[in-house]
């Protein structure tokens, strides 16, 4: 399973990467292999808010539609444009080309509430 | 989940689903591969190629003495008494209500009747078959000396017969053979669930290994893949073929699920169900199954409410990406009166109204399967 020791995760298995006071987020390889195969991905547009671990949109497996949790409140800045077309990357590149939206931080002392890499990884243990 | 993996069964095939890293779930009881590479790969393969799906949790139930011709009969709905040897019939298994107790695949092998029941319903049908039956039938369970495989797709045909000889080449659709005795029994029957040409082919557990291993040896120029449930959903699905549990229960009778072609109530002998499916029939149909081609690509679940112009028709049974349709697909019970092809629905996706078009079932009509629906028995 891969967990990038330089991310920050939520229970639900969002992942985040901090720039700045910019925030990417996505959903973990553990994740994506729970969906299955993506067909659709809904995001909020950019100039959209969002609040700490309150949905931000949905993402379609084959299977299974599941809803994905903001890990940090803030102002979304940028919608990865690749995945209208191309939903598999979130399957492919989760941590790099599948990434889903990015925010502006309204408050990034928040992201001190995430896990770490190594408690993510101990998270997933419980699944495995 | 319900269902814990101790207390899961696995089928003979399992050691096969570990080495190539299927990923497993519980499924009716079973421990069963969902997905090997993906459900949108496997599905492409079925469609342009050839798969192999393990589907031994499928039930499987002989009738055998000298009542069991004409006591099969009395049990489904379709005609399953007066077919002669070597033939397969699809029907429905009614309740006296006209509910659908189980769909299921009746093979004529000699005087037998050997049926075919969905894995979830397997203990249900046995109870309800033995309760039924006259003195001079003997109900069986095979359900344990029995594995299935279906290898479907376009190139079905030339794995199958590599493996069984031009004597494949030969079966027509749902139709089948026997060959051997014992632990060599085998059943090679051309019938399947996806829309593709196919076959089901059934052998005692103790040869389910050899089996696998030659069918996919025999199929490496076509490079055949095994295939999970994930895949076989959505290929049933875009077929509009019924997945009991989802579009047919205790509470739809065959007539609204739209298996009317099944459903002989002139056949000699009458079956479990028939008066109340002559009420019905006559009453006329208040909702009836439809397919529908889904506008955008939010996906349409189990449950989402299906609405005209605002106002709730229906709702939805099963729903899924189409993958080979390219735009999502689902069934849907309908009231009588918006059920014509065409018609424009919207479905209630999560908060969405998604346009979506009454499409005939099934919605994709182009698989290479020999006729889109069983043909009705002789």
């Amino acid at each position: 399973m891969n967990v990038p020791k330089d991310l920050r995760y939520t229970k639900e298995h969002e992942w985040v990467r901090v720039r700045g006071d910019e925030a990417e987020i996505g959903i973990t390889d553990f994740a994506q292999g729970e969906l299955g195969d993506v067909v659709f991905v809904e995001l909020p547009s950019a100039g959209a808010r969002v609040a700490q671990m309150k949905g931000f949109g949905t993402i379609d497996a084959v299977k299974t539609v599941s809803d994905l949790f903001a890990p940090v409140s803030g102002e979304v800045v940028a919608v990865n444009p690749e995945l209208k077309d191309n939903p598999a990357l979130i399957n492919q590149s989760p941590y790099e080309k599948g990434w889903m939206i990015r925010i502006r931080m309204a408050s990034p002392a928040e992201l001190e509430s995430l896990l770490t890499a190594d408690a993510y990884e101990k998270a997933l243990g419980a699944h495995a | 989940m319900l269902e814990t993996t101790s207390t899961l069964k696995r089928t003979p095939f399992y050691a096969r689903h570990m080495a190539l890293g299927a990923k497993m779930v519980p499924f009716a009881g079973f421990e069963m591969p969902i997905q090997y590479e993906g459900i949108v790969a496997e599905h492409r393969a079925v469609r342009a190629a050839v798969g192999v799906f393990d589907v031994s949790h499928m039930g499987e139930i002989r009738l055998t003495g000298p009542g069991a011709r004409a006591y099969a009969g009395r049990l489904v709905t379709n005609e399953v008494s007066a077919i002669p040897n070597g033939k397969a019939v699809y029907s429905p298994m009614c309740l006296d209500s006209g509910g659908i107790v189980d769909d299921l695949l009746v093979y004529a092998t000699g005087q037998d009747r050997l049926l075919v029941v969905n894995a979830a319903n397997f203990d249900k049908d046995l109870t309800w078959i033995r309760e039924h039956a006259p003195s001079d039938v003997k109900v069986l369970d095979e359900n344990e000396d029995t594995a299935q495989l279906a290898v479907q797709g376009p190139m079905a045909e030339d794995v199958v017969a590599r493996v069984y000889g031009d004597e494949v080449r030969s079966l027509e659709f749902y139709t089948f053979f026997e060959r051997g005795s014992g632990e060599d029994w085998t059943l090679v029957s051309r019938t399947g669930y996806t829309g593709e040409d196919g076959f089901e082919i059934y052998v005692r557990p103790s040869r389910a290994l050899e089996t696998w291993d030659r069918l996919f040896e025999a199929g490496a120029p076509a490079l055949i893949r095994p295939i999970g449930l994930g895949a076989r959903d959505t290929l049933r699905l875009e077929m509009g073929y019924c997945l009991y549990g989802n579009d047919i229960d205790e509470t739809t009778n065959p007539l609204e699920a739209g298996l009317a072609w099944t459903v002989r109530l002139e056949k000699k002998g009458g079956f479990i169900g028939r008066e109340a499916l002559v009420r019905s029939k006559s009453a006329g149909l208040a909702r009836k199954l439809i397919g529908l081609v889904l506008e955008g690509e939010r996906i349409a679940r189990h449950g989402c409410e299906v609405a005209l112009q605002g106002r709730v028709v229906g709702a939805v049974t099963s729903g899924s990406m189409g993958i080979s349709i390219g735009k999502p697909v689902a069934m849907a019970y309908t009231e009588a009166g918006h059920t014509a092809p065409g018609t424009k629905l919207e479905v209630r996706t999560r908060g969405h109204e998604t346009p979506a078009a009454v499409t005939p079932r099934p919605m994709y009509p182009r698989g290479s399967v020999r006729a889109p629906k069983p043909r009705r028995a002789e």
